[in-house]
Formats: structure tokens, sequence, C-alpha cells
């Protein structure tokens, strides 16, 4: 089972190694690993899709917190979460089978953002299950490469927040 | 002046604040830190350094190779309670010390190793003694890092001794380039270390305590297992406290010994692999469990789903990613052991439990440590058992690993903290005698004895003429069997008696260790052992006894791998020699 974890990191060098070394010596799955600056310059996020049960992931989420460098730990497994893929995909593009393609493009609501005189580059946006299906659907014409960020997510609003907001 | 943190830093004049190179600020932060002894071996990128180091007032001890300088400075940390320092150079001295380090991360002592690192623009380039030590030592550490900017390696330093010696300790490794050690910077005042992603808990949940409290009153057959967690917090005292307060049966694992006196009636010595019966069998029965700075280690639980079947589990720790980890605990309780033990004893009553105790005495009755003392020949387990006799709880016992660590665990009586150093989770042959070495030089006036294995011992021996040099008075007592005995054991019992490879032809060790400049004698009649220890103890200078001990003696009792701990082999040589 997929969990996604979200952890607060100092943004220094080394940090990246030490969690993605810490993984790989406790034998922990990834899925996906995003990370990137937050607001404060001073500390990243990482968003972390792993694969286990529930005792695993448990260990994950403390081996994280053991990092020296890893500040916060969140688990969003059993939370409702936004969560989020981006994905450049190049698709080979004949120029009859051109209007099914776009329609194709359009029915995801992803975007055309380059277009050769073979293939087309379409960024699509969304979870993870719509990123597979948009390129099971390409697969028919012959996808040329394509490259995926990784999840990235946050936890939903609970009702009691969004009321206290309004 | 500058040592107490709470000082109020805009008080001092700037004139306290001097502008210093890098390897100046090293070495003024290590002795602002407390170590007033490093080991260490130089080298091209760390010049600078023990150019500072030459007339430093720090006492400085250079082993043959940096594999034992990093074991002396674990067996110098576990002896004394303080952090162990090692400075080596870049390349093949920082490699070199991964065994050791590695070896102080398994059983949780506080180093600080600091490692020179090419100039800061080679890095990457495959220079001359460039080696990816960050990367190289990045699991084997509790933390490490390497100094970008001058600017910030006093803060850095300091930092590795904070982590190092808070929370569960370990070892934190600082590479530094060689252009940082002669880079200049401003002295920084010493203020409260703050780092926003490492907290370890100060105390413990007094709600948790309370459950764990009520628990304990309620259980008939409560078993107290405690590890290694116990020295490391120096809560021996506690523990003794506790445990008579609520009246528990007190088990220990091998890191743990040391934290009970096991001449007590209410100690069941140690538990697991090689553990006594009674304990096993106490701990298969129990109601309770109530671990305490142990960590439910293979060689501790045996198949980890037979473990302690009848049990619920508390388990106080200061690290939370050991709860749970191995076996699922009922009550947790993360914390200091100090305080948390302090807390327990305050809250438990105290229950009689006779018919516990009594079928715990039973056990102890039935299938006590035998070994066959009627024999004639030279037995492992009589030397062993001799040495406990002269030397008493006063002695600090180091071991290296195999058959002479599990038979020093069984036939030594231990009783003090920090008496008892050996290596337990990563069973580093070879530790021994450089971990005696810096036992000795924490503990100058203590009694050091090391007891080792033939092939433990070869692995290290060099490290001879570093207590001879530096006049360490060890004592070191070969168990040697001829065999790498544990190995050994495994091929008699499960490979057909097919001994493949485990031999190998040893020097006269005796021989050997007068050639290094120390005292050797050789022993090799049951008749000979009361007097060779005694002229061992006389001794002033190292000294080294070859006790050449039968050669197929066998560690029982034995839970094999895979089985549960009830299931030991074993037990029925014993009854034979009843």
């Amino acid at each position: 089972m997929k969990h996604i974890i979200s952890a607060l990191v100092q943004n220094k060098p080394g940090v990246l190694a030490h969690v993605a070394g810490m993984f790989a010596a406790r034998a922990f799955n990834i899925d996906s690993l995003a990370v990137g600056r937050t607001d404060d310059p001073a500390l990243s996020r990482m968003t972390i899709v792993v694969v286990g049960d529930d005792k695993v992931v448990e260990q994950v989420r403390k081996q994280l917190a053991k990092v020296i460098d890893v500040v916060k730990v969140q688990d969003f497994s059993g939370r409702e979460v936004i969560a989020r893929d981006l994905m450049l995909i190049c698709v080979h593009i004949p120029p009859e089978k051109r209007p099914e393609i776009l329609a194709l493009v359009e029915m995801f609501k992803a975007k055309v953002v380059d277009i050769g005189q073979r293939f087309v580059m379409v960024e699509v946006v969304g979870p993870e299950d719509k990123i597979e299906a948009f390129v099971e659907a390409c697969r028919p014409y012959g996808v040329k490469n394509l490259a995926r960020t990784g999840t990235v997510a946050m936890g939903r609003f609970d009702r009691q927040e969004v009321a206290d907001n309004e | 002046m500058k040592k107490n943190p709470s000082q109020d830093s805009s008080r001092q004049s700037p004139s306290d604040f001097p502008i210093k190179t890098g390897a100046e600020i090293i070495v003024e932060t290590l002795i602002e830190q407390g170590a007033d002894t490093i080991f260490g071996y130089p080298g091209g990128v760390v010049l600078p350094l023990f150019d500072r180091l030459y007339d430093a007032p720090i006492r400085f001890i250079i082993p043959r190779h940096e594999q034992g300088g990093t074991h002396m400075a674990d067996g110098y940390a576990r002896a004394s309670g303080k952090v162990g320092v090692i400075i080596v150079t870049s390349g093949p001295g920082a490699c070199n010390l991964t065994t050791g380090i590695a070896n102080a991360m398994m059983d949780s002592v506080p180093i600080v190793a600091l490692t020179g690192q090419v100039r800061t623009e080679l890095i990457g380039n495959d220079a001359f003694q460039e080696a990816d030590t960050t990367g190289i030592t990045r699991p084997i550490t509790k933390h490490n890092m390497i100094v970008k900017d001058v600017k910030d390696l006093q803060q850095m330093i300091r930092e590795a001794f904070y982590i190092a010696k808070t929370g569960r300790p370990g070892p934190v490794l600082i590479d530094i380039p060689v252009d940082i050690e002669v880079a200049k910077c401003q002295l920084q005042p010493l203020k409260e270390i703050s780092l926003p992603g490492y907290k370890p808990p100060q105390k413990g949940h007094l709600r948790q305590i309370k459950m764990a409290a009520q628990a304990i009153d309620k259980s008939d057959k409560p078993v107290l297992y405690a590890g290694g967690g116990v020295i490391a917090a120096d809560a021996a005292k506690e523990l003794h406290s506790f445990a008579q307060k609520a009246n528990l049966p007190v088990t220990t694992t091998l890191l743990g010994l040391g934290s009970y006196d096991q001449s007590r009636p209410e100690s069941l010595d140690m538990l697991g692999m090689h553990g006594t019966a009674y304990a096993n069998f106490a701990v298969q029965e129990c109601d309770l469990l109530i671990a305490v700075g142990a960590r439910f280690d293979d060689r501790v639980t045996g198949k980890v789903k037979t473990f302690a079947p009848n049990a619920k589990i508390i388990h106080i720790d200061i690290d939370p990613s050991s709860i749970s980890k191995n076996v699922a605990v009922n009550i947790p309780v993360v914390g200091d052991a100090k305080f948390i033990l302090a807390e327990l004893a305050k809250e438990v009553k105290h229950k009689e439990r006779k018919e516990w105790f009594d079928k715990i005495a039973d056990w102890k009755r039935r299938y006590p440590l035998r070994y066959d003392t009627r024999s004639a020949g030279l037995k492992p387990q009589y030397v062993i058992e001799q040495l406990c006799e002269a030397a008493k709880s006063e002695a600090i016992v180091v071991t290296g690993v195999g058959q002479h660590q599990m038979w020093t665990a069984q036939f030594y009586k231990h009783s003090k903290p920090r008496h008892f150093i050996t290596s337990g989770g990563l069973g580093t042959m070879g530790f021994g005698l450089p971990a005696a070495i810096g036992a000795q030089v924490a503990r100058p006036d203590a009694l050091v004895i090391a007891i080792d294995g033939d092939c433990s011992f070869n692995m290290t021996l060099t490290e001879i003429s570093t207590a001879v040099q530096y006049e360490l008075p060890i004592k070191v007592c070969i168990i040697n069997n001829g065999y790498m005995g544990m190995v050994r054991q495994w091929q008699e019992l499960f490979y057909n008696k097919r001994y493949s490879k485990t031999h190998i032809d040893n020097p006269e060790f005796a021989v050997v260790a007068q050639a290094l400049g120390a005292v050797g004698i050789a022993v090799e009649k049951k008749s000979e052992v009361k007097s060779a220890i005694a002229k061992m103890l006389a001794e002033k200078k190292p000294c080294i006894v070859d006790f050449k001990v039968e050669r197929e003696e066998n560690v029982w009792p034995m839970v094999a791998a895979g089985k549960s701990l009830h299931e030991m082999d074993g037990l029925d040589i014993f009854e034979s020699m009843a």
C-alpha cells in the first residue's frame, strides 16, 4: 500500500543524501520523492511516497524524524490529501492523428507546451491516477519519453479549520 | 572562562573572540568541549591541525592503525562516560575509521571523529588521498557534516559533541578540508545549541510512566530486561532501586551486563542466544516484560513471533524509533532511563510474587551455567572463572568477539556499570585489545583486562606496541583454541563438522608480546592458570597471557538461529554434568 509522507528539512547541503541514504540502508521502498524550497529559505519540503504496511510506515516516520536535519515529519495516512504530480510527455503525432491527440489533451485538461515536426510535448498536472491514465491513452501513438516530478501533497483542511477561516 | 553556556556573551570583551585559523579554532573548541585526551593519526591534509596539536594541552595517543584508534576512542568513551575523540587524515585514514565508527553506532557510543579532506576546490576530482568520507560514513554515523566555510567550523564542532552525547548517543563525524584549517575567522561565543531538527527527549511522559507502574503492580510474573541504554544513561543505581522496590527478577543483554549486580539472587544473568536457561525460560513465561534501554535485537529475541508470547510489553527507551521496531510494544515510555526509572520506583508498589520467584529459583537450581569442571584439560570457562575470582568486580573487562566473549559474559560475574566493554551490535573481531587500551587511557589507575580470542586478537595485535609506548599496564588473556571458535561451533552443529577455513596458524603470542616490548606468558596446563594470573596481575607492564585451551569446547546453552528462546540446545549436556 502507498503512503504519502511529508518532511520539512533544513535547506543544507547533504540533506537529500542523508534522507535517501537512510531509505536505502533501511530497505524502505520509495515510490517517489519530490524536494523543493519552501517560503522559508532555511527549509525545504520533501514529499515521499512509500510502499509498505502500517508497521513499515511507522518506522519510516520515526527513522526520518531521527535524521538530524529533518525538522518535522507528517504522515498523511488516513487523512484526506490533495496530491499532485506534474508530467512532461513527448508523444508521437502523425499529422492525421493530430485532432485525436489534441482532443485527448483537452479531455485531460492538459497543455501542449511544445510542438515539433513529429512530436508534441504535453504538460499534465493532477493526481497520480490521472497521470497514469494519460500515459496509457498516449501509448498507442507512441511515447518518446516522459519526465515526472513525483507526488507533492498537502492535507485537506478539516471542516473546523475551514469554518475558522470563514 | 568561556565554559559556561549560560554566561552572558555581551559581558565578554572583543578580545575574547580574536581571529584564529581553522586549526586553532579546532584545538580551542576541542579543549572547550572537555576533550583532554585524543586518539589519532597524522597525514597530509591534517598537517596544519597537527601543528597546532604539537604544543596543545591535550593528551594524544597514536594507534598503529586508525581502526585501532577508533576502538580506543570507543573503549575510552565507554569506560569514562565521556565523548571519545579521534582525528585522522583524508582518504585511507578516514576509510580505516569505518569499522570502528560502525561499531560505535551499533552500540550507541559517543564519539566525535574529525577527518581531514582535500582542498575544497579539489573535492570530486579524485585528488590524492581523496575519498567521499561523508558519503561513506553517512549510514554508520548518528550525523555527519562537511565544513564548507570556516565561519561554521566552531559551531559545527560544538554541535557534533552535543549530538554525540545527548539522546541516544552515537558517533558524529566532521569532514574538514585542509583549506578550512588554514582559513581565518573570529572565535564565536559559546551559546546554547539549538538544532531545529534535533530535540532529544529529556524526561519521560508521566502518564505513560503511571500506566507502566499500574501494569507492573498488576503483574504476577514480571521480568525486567535491561540493556546498554541503562549504562549509557548512568541509571544503574535507579535500575537497582526500582527492581528492589517493585521486587522484580532482572535479566540483562550483553551490553547491559554490569547494569545490575549479578551476585544478587533476583539476577537472571544474561538472556538470549547464549543467555542462561533461567533467563530465557522466565522471559518466555512472564506476563509482563519491562524493557529498559534495550532494542529487542535478534540475538536476544530468537524467533520474534514466539518471543515472550504471554507478555504485555513495556518499553522504556530514549529512541522512539526503537519502539515497536522488532516487537510490538503495549506501553511505550520514551525518555531518559535515569529519570523514568526513578519515577517508576516512586510509583510502583512492592509485591511478593512468591510463586514466580520459587519457579525461577527452581530453574536456577536445575539449569545453572555449567561446564565439565572435572576435566583435566584446560577449559576456557575455568580460565574465566579464575580471572573473575582473582580480579573480582574491580576490573574493567573488555572482550573481542566470539566464543571467549560469550564465556566472559556467562562466567565472569559483572556487578558495576562501565566495567564490561564489548562489541555487541556489530560483533567486531579485533575490538578487544584497542578498546582495552582506550579504557586504560580513560582509567589509568584501574585494572583493565582484555579477554580475547586468538583470531580476534590476531586482527589488531599490532596495538600492543601502543600500550607499550604509552606505558598502559593492560592485561590481555587470550583464550586460544586455534580456531575462529564460534564459527567452528556453528560448522560443528550445522555444517557436519566441515571446518571450512576456520583455522589459522597462530604465532607464539607470548613471544610476539615480548618482541613488541610487553610481557608474554604462555599457559598450557590447568595447574598453571592460577599462578599465571597472579603473575599477570602483579605485572606493571602490558602483559599478554596466552591460554592454550581445549580446542573444541562449545558455548552452551544455545538458541539456534530461527528457534524460540525456550528451545535451547545443550541443556541435556548440563544435566549429564549435574
